[in-house]
């Protein structure tokens, strides 16, 4: 009897750290940001809604707010676009889009034709914001709160279920979560 | 005939150096060295099995130029390697570090060796015992029945 429990009792440690692991396990593919939890980097961009303007992170502080990735070669973000008029309709955390690696023309035409949800585009022809948030796929979105600080990010299209399982019930939440 | 076949090989040939996909050249031969050993060890986040310096997508050449740039700024390797990772997370560097999260991970086929050998141990020692036991172990003892 004795001589079986230590491979009994190492097995059962074994099934314990598998399901652990597989619950635990992100979706497959999707990538955790070093970010979660980190202060969202700084970053000052050309409007692109008003010739001449800026678009920065400082101007944000304070509030929260959603920074959208997007691009008009992106496919998913026209499929994302309703959603992102939702939110904006909803009216509990603002918009920020980063246009990322695009032409401001059909960045701005793209608006006009499907409407725009958010509050201030910054332009970023170079790429170079979107490495600094960590970016690999269009779309992408970063939720920052009050303090700056990135405390959720969708790799992907955001989709009801987001919405209201993650980004609405932080935001309603408050605090620092 | 034989004058195509030349041709077409030389055509071949020198071809070549067109394929190639990062033709970035820095002035320092030991900067190269470096910006080549860096571009493979980095990981092409878009594509996920290629480095950036064998990845054609525009992400992987946006990344080339900051390791080109940053090692022109007098950059250390393992400077260039934390920034990628500090933006991209340790997923992006192909030769993983060492971490606390980790750790267990290069500890255990350690601590599996050491009770292996634990295991052996005790296992001869009881034989050991065993034989100690018993002065004439050769000796197959058995029951016939009366």
């Amino acid at each position: 009897m004795n001589r079986f429990l230590l491979p009994l009792g190492i097995f059962g440690l074994l099934v314990v750290v598998l399901v652990i692991g597989i619950r635990h396990s992100p979706e497959k593919g999707i990538i955790a940001s070093p970010l979660i939890g980190r202060s969202a980097p700084e970053f000052s961009l050309p409007a692109l809604m008003q010739p001449g303007g800026t678009v920065s992170t400082a101007s944000f502080k304070g509030r929260w707010y959603l920074l959208n990735v997007w691009g008009t070669w992106c496919g998913e973000c026209r499929n994302e676009h309703a959603m992102l008029l939702r939110i904006k309709e909803n009216g509990a955390v603002p918009l920020v889009g980063l246009d990322w690696k695009d032409d401001d023309a059909q960045a701005q035409a793209w608006l006009a034709q499907l409407g725009n949800p958010y509050e201030s585009i910054g332009a970023d022809r170079s790429g170079r914001v979107a490495i600094d948030y960590g970016v690999y796929g269009a779309p992408e979105t970063f939720l920052i709160n009050p303090q700056g600080i990135v405390v959720f990010k969708q790799v992907g299209a955001i989709t009801e279920e987001v919405w209201t399982g993650q980004i609405l019930p932080r935001v309603k939440g408050q605090g620092s979560r | 005939m034989r004058r195509t076949a030349w041709a077409l090989l030389a055509g071949m040939l020198l071809g070549l150096p067109g394929w190639a996909l990062d033709t970035t050249v820095l002035p320092d031969p030991a900067l190269q060295a470096r910006y080549v050993g860096l571009t493979h060890e980095l990981r092409c986040m878009q594509c996920q099995n290629e480095s950036i310096a064998d990845s054609p997508v525009d992400l992987a050449a946006d990344l080339r130029n900051q390791v080109r740039d940053q090692l022109l700024q007098g950059k250390s390797d393992q400077e260039i390697r934390d920034w990628m990772a500090a933006r991209y997370g340790d997923f992006i560097l192909f030769r993983p570090r060492y971490s606390w999260g980790n750790a267990w991970l290069w500890g255990a086929p350690v601590a599996l060796l050491l009770l292996g050998a634990w295991v052996a141990v005790r296992v001869v020692r009881q034989r050991e015992h065993l034989l100690a036991a018993d002065p004439n172990p050769d000796v197959v003892e058995e029951d016939t029945p009366r």
